[in-house]
């Protein structure tokens, strides 16, 4: 009985097997051009990469097609999940190399893109940051490209925003211990912030961490007068929670992740007062508002909604997706060809005036980019107030 | 005798193909294909497999620190490579870091297995006095500590703190894991086959009567867990160099988990069972079930439960099946060996002699 | 008056987490004493009982939802006895205890495909939820509720333990297994009773953690799990009262630890005390002395 139960489960693993192989072999087409999606759908930082990628599948649904060179091509999404982890990260990124991707986007998370960078520089693919902000990512290679801002642009600007415009002299800074992003940032800020002339503590609580009441109870202690915190939006809900059950009364002051509708939900009806630098500020393209609010509330596309938090606040990362996308079709188009090769050259060259402002590269394969929008959390209505545009004099 | 000699010889022949086999995959595959990810990775959990069989499928103790020893491994290679001129770059928030020199990679290697060795030593001395349960939850604790301590800060200049490592040397081609992998494979079935495995043996299968036989259990329980460990730091190293960037953040207790689930999927004892299956399960987890996380449309009609995350919960489901139902895995405490292949071709499954008394199918070990 | 005021949020918080960890680490120590089985699941099914109240309370009332979601883990927690464990009973401790990390794996795993790798957000039950200020340090009332409802809760079990005739049959099994068969216990279900007991107040230590701690993902419960054992172990293995001290000192020290600023290490610390304790004293603080039998 058992033996014939072995010979039945070898079976399956066959069939599996085929059933795999035929899988990846069949989407075979003429015109079709494949452009990988390396994004984290699950880990720490699921949530800020699924309302990346709903960006880069909107933008599709509204281009779904590119010239090149006179031949319409489809363009197909190949959407990887990197796990946000580093060790998971490789076989993500063969993945989209061996589905003989032209080009890739992504990835939400630094650390994640540096992991998965050498392998489609072996492969020569090039890749499109979107909100990776550690100047690691695209330094010292040719085939990683991004189109944000970088970590120590917007900790300088944080960090005066935080001297000069709130007015205070000590800082309490918080990140994810081997968390590249957070890590990072709170180093340039706490740089910049020293230079300014204020005194910063600074801590760090491992990962998997949900009790965050001590590191609250420990920026009070300090007599800290603004708590910086730029960590993932599973984080940030439990510490605008535990900063509201403690009554931490300082401002909350975070980066690019906190621009979230996670953020939003969490310090309704809270509190607390939070302020974030981004990249985008919902109203600043109202056609692109209307149009992906239509897309996400459409019969059908529930599972696009439940992605961005069940409603239809824009989070910037979800607009520099979708500029990336339209990045990456303009390399296409420029290269005249779905080779590799030649988009990476042709990147080079990209001018493209996205919904987030105009976008172009400079030598190093970063975006030209020297202003971030301040916002702040109305905890009464649950939306973004538009507080200023910020950038280093 | 001859047919050790003829067994020998054969499996001289066996692994000279495996490597003529591959090197010709490479010339032949495109290097994108999945097939050298699951090739360069299985090698190298074979390895770790194989070491953590040595010390609970051999030696009947309960270790859960493989991915501490791992850790290790990974950091003594990264640090001990990483060329200066990029030391900068990497190390950027502690001004290029402490050490500024290099050494080869071999070296390297060997050094990464040291390490592990060493501080496999120091914390034998007081945990192997432990008893089952216990030794498996203090492992699993230390792996834990070791993880912290490389994350401190005040490390920064020598572990660069929590942030990536990287920038080291790292394989091009497949056959490197594969060359190594195999050689410490090959050293520790040697160790298995010699006096001190039988001494293992012994203490597994009981411990009192092995002390009474004149066997030395503290020395030889240290022995096996300090030559597990060095195995698992190289394998570690390997990761590193497959990973192209490490972090001590991604050596979790999971880790452990997966190894331990490969090592009772091949079956505890035997060292050809961990190797096979540790291609499997990768082969499993990174390629051919990654179909069931795409959502799929056969015509119009869309399959029902694909999308992402499914892949794992499969993945999990075949595991408690193995675990439940096949608790002595695709090999038992056996071996792979030729009689046993050539066995197998002529009564696959045991299904002509089912009746008969059972031939000997695979070959028994030692 | 300014010391107390500085301190007392870590004590607080201390207490809270520790009375929380207590309701999962009794039910680490009661399988242990009857199995001796390491039940690696067990944080896992705390983190399910988190989940499953999520989806519950989306389309349910509190008042249904709670009792729902007892039942629902207790039933769950029973079935994972049945299925996973109850076969491998006269396996090694070896094959079980994998056995036990492949149902802790495969509960991460649908928790993950069901959340879809997101975190959750857990209801607000109201009143607990709400803060409250005790000299000067602000918290949320389930911080106090906790350490009360947790005393009521064990002191409940002792009771039960000690004076009920599924009680003594549960003490007559973790002493010897094989003679309480004998002497006509039926085993498989004071087996049952024990992780269904373990079960139900697991549920009730995930209502009262994630009340404090709003988030829930697929691993939520992997680290709690660990610490609970650690404190199990700590207590000494198969003691109610010992696990629950073990508790408690591990929530106030991790918070202490935290507030002195070595937060790297908030977790290691942990894990050192179960070695120090290990090799200190193997059998814990009230653990019984056990004898080799040749």
């Amino acid at each position: 009985m058992k033996r014939v139960a072995a010979l039945a489960l070898a079976l399956c693993l066959i069939l599996v097997l085929f059933a795999g192989c035929s899988g990846g072999g069949s989407a075979k087409s003429a015109n079709v051009i494949k452009i990988g999606v390396y994004e984290p759908a699950s880990g720490d930082n699921g949530a800020g990469g699924k309302q990346e990628t709903l960006g880069i599948q909107y933008a599709n649904y509204i281009q779904p097609t590119v010239d090149i060179d006179g031949k319409t091509y489809d363009v197909k999404l190949v959407i990887v999940d990197n796990e946000s982890s580093t060790d998971k990260a490789v076989a993500a990124a063969s993945q989209l190399v061996s589905e003989k991707v032209s080009i890739v986007l992504g990835s939400y998370g630094s650390a994640v893109s540096i992991a998965g960078s050498d392998t489609f520089a072996q492969a020569g693919i090039p890749v499109v940051g979107i909100t990776c902000t550690n100047p690691q990512v695209t330094e010292g290679n040719t085939h990683y490209f991004r189109i944000c801002y970088l970590d120590p642009f917007q900790g300088t600007v944080l960090a005066s925003y935080a001297f000069n415009d709130l007015g205070v002299k000590k800082a309490y800074c918080l990140a994810k211990l081997g968390d590249d992003y957070s890590v990072g940032l709170c180093n340039y800020f706490m740089e910049a912030f020293e230079d300014l002339g204020g005194t910063v503590v600074f801590e760090t609580f491992p990962e998997g961490n949900t009790d965050f009441t001590s590191y609250v109870a420990n920026a009070k202690n300090a007599g800290a007068e603004v708590f910086f915190a730029p960590v993932s939006t599973e984080a940030a809900a439990l510490i605008i929670d535990q900063a509201h059950a403690q009554n931490l009364g300082i401002p909350l002051l975070a980066g690019d992740t906190w621009d979230s509708n996670v953020i939003l939900d969490a310090a309704k009806g809270k509190n607390v007062s939070i302020a974030v630098t981004t990249f985008y500020q919902e109203g600043g393209n109202p056609e692109f508002d209307k149009g992906i609010k239509e897309w996400l509330n459409a019969k059908g596309n529930e599972q696009y909604l439940a992605n961005n938090n069940g409603n239809d606040e824009i989070a910037a990362v979800t607009a520099m997706g979708y500029d990336a996308y339209f990045v990456a079709l303009e390399a296409i188009k420029a290269a005249k060809s779905t080779d590799p090769g030649k988009i990476m050259e042709a990147l080079w060259g990209v001018s493209y005036e996205g919904v987030t402002g105009l976008i172009e590269f400079n030598d190093i394969g970063d975006a030209k980019r020297d202003v971030a929008y301040v916002k702040s959390v109305n905890t009464e209505t649950g939306k973004w107030d538009f507080v200023g545009l910020a950038s280093i004099n | 005798m001859i047919k050790n000699k003829k067994n020998t010889i054969l499996g001289f022949c066996a692994l000279a193909a495996l490597f003529l086999v591959l090197f010709v995959l490479e010339k032949l595959l495109p290097t994108g294909s999945m097939l050298f990810v699951v090739l360069k990775k299985g090698a190298i959990y074979a390895l770790v497999a194989a070491s953590m069989n040595l010390l609970n499928g051999f030696t009947g103790l309960f270790s859960l620190g493989q991915a501490g020893f791992m850790l290790i491994g990974a950091y003594c290679y990264a640090i001990f490579t990483i060329p200066v001129q990029h030391r900068d770059a990497v190390y950027q928030y502690f001004d290029g870091g402490l050490i500024q020199f290099t050494v080869p990679v071999v070296v390297a290697l060997i050094m990464a297995g040291l390490a592990a060795a060493i501080f496999a030593a120091l914390i034998g001395l007081p945990v192997l006095r432990l008893k089952s349960d216990y030794l498996a939850i203090a492992t699993l604790g230390f792996a834990e500590i070791i993880r912290a301590i490389f994350q401190w800060d005040a490390l920064g200049p020598l572990t660069n703190a929590s942030n990536v490592l990287r920038r080291y040397p790292l394989f091009s081609s497949t056959l490197f894991p594969f060359i190594v992998a195999g050689i410490c494979i090959a050293i520790i079935v040697l160790l298995i086959n010699s006096s001190y495995g039988r001494a293992f043996k012994a203490i597994r299968d009981d411990e009192v009567a092995a002390e009474a036989m004149g066997i030395n259990l503290f020395k030889h329980k240290q022995m096996a867990f300090v030559i597990s460990s060095f195995f698992a730091g190289v394998g570690g190293a390997l990761l590193a160099m497959y990973q192209t960037t490490i972090q001590a953040n991604a050596f979790k207790s999971a880790m452990t988990y997966e190894i331990l689930l490969i090592v009772v999927i091949g079956g505890i004892g035997s060292i050809s069972g961990s190797c096979i299956a540790s291609f499997l399960f990768i082969a499993c987890s990174e390629w051919w079930l990654r179909f069931l996380d795409a959502e799929t449309y056969i015509g119009a009609f869309k399959v029902p439960l694909l999308r992402s995350g499914f892949r794992k919960v499969v993945f999990s489901i075949v595991i408690m099946a193995v675990v439940l139902f096949y608790s002595k895995g695709l090999m038992g405490d056996k071996e792979i060996s030729f009689q046993g292949i050539s066995g197998f071709i002529k009564d696959p499954f045991g299904l002509v002699s089912r009746r008969k008394k059972k031939t000997e199918g695979v070959h028994i070990d030692g | 008056m300014d010391f107390i005021n500085q301190n007392l949020p870590y004590i607080l918080a201390g207490i809270s987490v520790g009375g929380q960890y207590a309701l999962i680490a009794i039910g680490y120590t009661m399988v242990y004493g009857i199995l001796r089985l390491i039940n690696f699941a067990h944080g896992d099914l705390f983190m399910a009982a988190g989940l499953i109240m999520i989806y519950l309370t989306a389309s349910l009332p509190l008042y249904i939802a709670i009792p729902l979601d007892l039942i629902i883990i207790a039933v769950l927690g029973f079935l994972i006895e049945r299925v996973a464990y109850k076969p491998l009973r006269n396996a090694p401790r070896m094959s079980i205890m994998i056995s036990a990390i492949g149902v802790s794996y495969l509960l991460q795993n649908v928790a993950l495909y069901v959340t879809g790798g997101l975190a959750k957000t857990y209801p607000t039950i109201p009143w607990i939820s709400n803060s409250v200020t005790i000299f000067g340090a602000t918290t949320k009332v389930v911080t106090l509720v906790t350490p009360v409802l947790t005393l009521i809760l064990v002191v409940a079990l002792v009771l039960l333990i000690n004076n009920t005739k599924i009680g003594m049959a549960m003490r007559a099994v973790s002493r010897d297994f094989e003679t309480s068969q004998l002497m006509g216990i039926k085993i498989n279900t004071v087996i049952s009773v024990t992780f269904i007991i373990g079960s139900l107040l697991a549920a009730v230590g995930s209502m009262l953690y994630f009340t404090n701690y709003t988030a829930v993902t697929p691993i939520s419960g992997s680290m709690p799990g660990l610490k609970c054992f650690v404190a199990a172990v700590f207590g000494g293995i198969g003691s109610i009262p010992g696990a629950v001290i073990g508790a408690f000192l591990i929530g106030i020290c991790e918070n202490i630890i935290k507030g002195l600023g070595w937060t790297t290490f908030s977790d290691a610390f942990t894990f050192a005390l179960l070695i120090v304790i290990l090799i200190a004293k193997p059998t814990g603080l009230f653990g019984e002395k056990s004898t080799d039998k040749v």
